[in-house]
């Protein structure tokens, strides 16, 4: 018998040597008590966090938390079946509401999670002979979904405009462009020159899906993501999104204006083979989605938030992923796995938790240490967050 | 272009990602003989692309495993 698990291996024994060293196991960390946005209990110690997609703070907004609990006490745990059969409750119609009035678009559609967000949008609108042209960094739910269609995969370099344009215009002639982009890129923190792309993707008559979970509530006059914030939203034919980051619980959506987009509902397989989202999670997405439209104050802090942490780290002599802040995430490139690892279990000695990051997820072979902050974070903490990566660092030998 | 002055076009372009020096024949493969990464092989594509002024897309990507198959690819798809 051949053992399946045999093309493991080479992981198996990576694995087992990083942990043979001591370094606590960074992939199975358990946070035993939450007591904030920022903070909680961690293997045993209070920590700082620095690495969670909390963007906006919002996961113990106390409007959010009440809303969850009526729903709880009014619809009760879970709805049990697909959205196109009994899983459609008034809270998925409510969330969808606010998703439409949030971006200002005519259809939103509710999906499990971000991940099948992009599954099933991207399988289902390209099919046989049509033409994805993607992203070489784009999120492994992107992949996926291109992987799970049948149409045709074209991947370019990391936001090279002129890479795009080649590709689309040697696709055959008549058949259908989808051309996939995402607004933050999740692992450097670095975003897309999207009017530039799109611009061109419209030129060259491809429609446009771009993901902006990592950018909603945050970038833009409103929150939109990238798009709004370059003025070309309303170029954009599908915003795919997720209720995972800044809106604070879990799920996935896509918004757009195409005049036939409520036709995905019968025919997107990751919308319709799975049960819909409980009661209680739409109605704290609904409530945190609306709070968002109004949340000025809270993105103009997280700015300065990741302006000073970027900054106060370049200052101490770390190699970041991008030489100003784009984002709310903040990369802190490693030398190599070893050093990462070691670097990240001293933070966590000094209180504090990030995301090591490291291939396949990563560009280009990289070890990261992901650091996304939170609106939440106060200035103090910040600090505090820039003196633990000092001590940290000098420990480890990285500075 | 024919299959001869492709392989020859190809055999340039391969060069400078043939790092080991690894003696090239059709039956090379690029996962196993010259041990490329997913990175590699996605420059190496691209060069080939905008070469030939054509795509290759991950599908059929999928279906070349030898520098041999590579060659009837680039052929067939000029067309």
């Amino acid at each position: 018998m051949t053992d399946l698990f045999s093309k493991f291996d080479p992981l198996i024994e990576q694995r087992r040597a990083l942990l043979a060293g001591g370094v606590e196991d960074p992939f199975n960390l358990v946070m035993e008590r939450v007591i904030s946005p920022t903070v909680a209990v961690c293997n045993g110690r209070e920590t700082i966090l620095l690495g969670t997609y909390n963007y906006m703070g919002m996961t113990f907004d106390p409007d959010v938390i009440a809303a969850g609990k009526q729903a709880l006490d009014d619809f009760g745990s879970g709805t049990t079946g697909s959205r196109v059969l009994n899983g459609t409750y008034a809270g998925h119609k409510a969330c969808e509401e606010a998703l439409k009035e949030f971006y200002g678009m005519d259809h939103a559609m509710v999906f499990s999670t971000g991940y099948q967000a992009n599954l099933g949008i991207i399988s289902t609108i390209a099919g046989k002979g049509d033409y994805i042209i993607l992203d070489i960094d784009s999120h492994a739910s992107i992949w996926d979904g291109c992987k799970m269609g049948d149409a045709e995969v074209v991947p370019f370099k990391h936001n090279d405009i002129e890479a795009m344009e080649k590709r689309l215009k040697r696709v055959p002639e008549g058949a259908g462009k989808l051309v996939v982009l995402e607004g933050v890129y999740s692992m450097l923190g670095d975003i897309a020159p999207l009017k530039e792309m799109i611009r061109i993707a419209k030129e060259n008559g491809a429609m446009v899906l771009v993901d902006e979970a990592h950018s909603m509530g945050f970038i833009g006059p409103n929150g939109r993501g990238v798009a709004e914030d370059q003025g070309c939203l309303e170029d954009v034919d599908f915003v795919i999104g997720t209720f995972s980051k800044s809106v604070g619980t879990v799920g996935g959506f896509c918004v757009s204006n195409h005049p036939k987009f409520e036709i995905m509902r019968l025919v997107c397989r990751p919308y319709v083979f799975t049960a819909s989202l409980p009661p209680s999670v739409v109605h704290t997405a609904a409530t945190s989605i609306r709070k968002l439209m109004h949340a000025g104050n809270k993105r103009a802090h997280l700015w300065e938030n990741s302006k000073t942490l970027h900054k106060g780290l370049r200052d101490k002599g770390f190699q970041l992923g991008t030489s100003e802040p784009q984002s709310a995430i903040i990369a802190v490139i490693m030398p190599d796995l070893e050093r990462g690892a070691a670097m990240w279990e001293a933070l966590l000695h000094e209180g504090l938790y990030v995301n090591l990051a490291r291939p396949p997820a990563t560009p280009a072979g990289m070890t990261l240490l992901r650091c996304s902050l939170c609106a939440e974070h106060s200035a103090d903490q910040v600090q505090t967050i820039i003196g633990m990566f000092e001590r940290a660092g000098k420990a480890v030998g990285i500075i | 272009m024919d299959r001869a002055a492709t392989a020859e076009k190809i055999a340039e372009l391969i060069e400078p990602f043939n790092k080991k020096g690894i003696a090239i024949t059709e039956a090379t493969t690029f996962a196993g003989d010259l041990e490329w990464d997913s990175l590699t092989v996605m420059d190496f594509v691209a060069a080939i692309e905008d070469d030939f002024d054509i795509i290759i897309s991950m599908n059929q990507q999928a279906e070349i495993e030898t520098y041999g198959q590579l060659i009837d690819a680039v052929t067939k798809l000029q067309g």
